[in-house]
């Protein structure tokens, strides 16, 4: 079979400002090619050269324009970035986290010192300790305001319901790890606070009971209880609330952000005329 | 037979005509692949969630033994007031497995439910029953005192104030060799009645004790 020969199509044209530069006086000797060794220009393209690579194999600048190159409407202003704030302020968490997890110990006779140790001893503990535990206050701030922002633009209407309904859940599971991060450094606050918490749970009818059997394994504040709830904190939780935000992103991506609610439509100009 | 094998609704494969049909099957071979491969990553999905789940929801249905603990002399307890003891709820968690209770002996006089063989001693749980804090007795004013959210309660353990929905639990106790032992939990409703015990926040009078079942994990010593 010959083979199909295809005609060439000109490429589209780039914008100015991501044409190659002219090349400096004195680097090309005259016919437009480099007179750089080599090895220096194969360097000076490694850059490039790896992104292709990758690229080339994964498609993934085509994705990464789709999320990062996307249209916003006019007057997008700072109220925007809150839901990036969020994000950040959980990243903040996420990291804080995993690094206080190397020091902490979840066992009810051990979890105190472990944590007195982070503060009073470790390099940059009360640092790190101090960004997880201020973060987490600055996280549950930020989504309240970006829960305000969406509902005070309007942004919650179709078609971006199931947004705001995702939204809601990764609100609840913050709290839930609020409250689970509370017992963690088991001093007296933290151990009458849960206490209260669970407490609080068993008041709901039929259900309560089990619900803070459930929570406390047991009818009784346990040797398992402090594993339990860090458990929950620092695995179950993070992990769903990652998957929700990648959800929630997406959905970002896909349908856009609103315009302000003070902001009118613009009519098209030929629809302008008829009505008049 | 129709040429279409879509046209027909015969359930039978060979009336539609599919290749390789042979006489009463229904089911199709891609159908029957389909639903093996379904089946299999259920039962695979289900091999690692159903053990977990049962992993993390087992101790609601797990009993929690109470073991009987010396707690003084019988002389040590007068009628009159409280003597606090320190008790173990939980071994092996060190501080954080630690209650109190107070302790003294009945009072014929004041003392109206049903005297047996646990109530010679009245022993009161020091957990509040508005949300768990730890009430402390007043002897001054022969009350006992929360200092979370003001709840108040009498001599008996009785609510007089404050937001706790039923008197404060009691320990079974019991004398054995002049020495007197507190046992499990449990609740009591405004007449004293004993119940299984409740969490704190349930209250047991009325339709409570049918809204806040008691649980598989404690149960009161039955019969008593």
């Amino acid at each position: 079979m010959p083979k199909l020969k295809l005609p060439k199509l000109p490429a589209p044209p780039l914008p100015p400002s991501m044409q190659p530069p002219p090349p400096r006086p004195g680097t090309t000797n005259g016919n437009g090619k480099s007179n750089l060794p080599p090895a220096v220009e194969a360097a000076a393209e490694a850059g490039t050269t790896v992104v292709d690579w990758l690229d080339e194999r994964t498609s993934l600048s085509g994705a990464t324009r789709w999320l990062l190159f996307r249209k916003v409407p006019k007057g997008t202003n700072w109220f925007y970035t809150l839901g990036s704030a969020t994000m950040f302020a959980f990243l903040n968490q996420a990291v804080t986290g995993v690094f206080l997890a190397m020091y902490y110990d979840p066992s009810p006779t051990h979890a105190y010192e472990s944590a007195r140790y982070i503060t009073n001893t470790a390099f940059l503990g009360e640092f790190v300790r101090g960004m997880h535990k201020w973060g987490s206050t600055v996280m549950v701030i930020l989504v309240f305001l970006h829960m305000g922002r969406t509902f005070f633009f309007g942004a919650y209407k179709y078609p971006r319901e199931l947004n705001w309904i995702i939204g809601v859940v990764l609100l609840i599971l913050t709290m839930t790890m609020s409250f689970t991060g509370y017992l963690l450094p088991f001093d007296q606050r933290s151990y009458w606070a849960t206490i209260v918490g669970v407490n609080i749970n068993g008041t709901g009818p039929l259900v309560g009971p089990y619900l803070s059997d459930f929570l406390r394994a047991g009818p009784e504040f346990g040797a398992t209880t402090l594993s339990r709830f860090y458990a929950i904190h620092m695995l179950l939780l993070p992990g769903l609330i990652a998957a929700l935000i990648g959800a929630h992103l997406y959905l970002v991506a896909k349908l856009g952000t609103t315009a302000p609610p003070w902001l009118k439509a613009e009519v098209d100009p030929e629809l302008r005329e008829e009505e008049a | 037979m129709p040429e279409d094998r879509r046209k027909t609704k015969s359930k039978y494969t060979t009336d539609r005509n599919i290749p390789g049909a042979f006489e009463g099957e229904t089911v199709t071979r891609r159908r029957f692949m389909t639903g093996t491969a379904h089946t299999a990553g259920a039962i695979a999905a289900g091999a690692f969630t159903l053990p977990a789940l049962g992993f993390a929801l087992g101790p609601i249905f797990k009993k929690h033994n109470v073991p009987w603990q010396d707690v003084g002399g019988v002389n040590d307890f007068p009628d009159n007031t409280y003597i606090p003891k320190t008790i173990t709820i939980v071994e092996g968690i060190g501080e954080a497995g630690r209650s109190t209770a107070y302790i003294r002996k009945r009072n014929p006089q004041i003392d109206t439910d049903k005297p047996d063989q646990y109530n010679n001693f009245i022993a009161i749980s020091t957990r509040c029953m508005h949300l768990g804090c730890p009430v402390a007795y007043r002897s001054a004013a022969q009350r006992f005192i929360c200092p979370c959210h003001g709840g108040v309660y009498d001599f008996l353990g009785q609510v007089t104030g404050g937001p706790p929905v039923r008197p404060l639990d009691r320990f079974y106790t019991r004398e054995v060799n002049g020495r007197v032992q507190i046992g499990p939990r449990y609740s009591v409703n405004r007449e004293l009645r004993r119940f299984s015990p409740r969490d704190p926040g349930e209250p047991l009078d009325g339709i409570g004790q049918y809204l806040y079942p008691s649980r598989p994990s404690v149960r009161k010593i039955p019969g008593t």
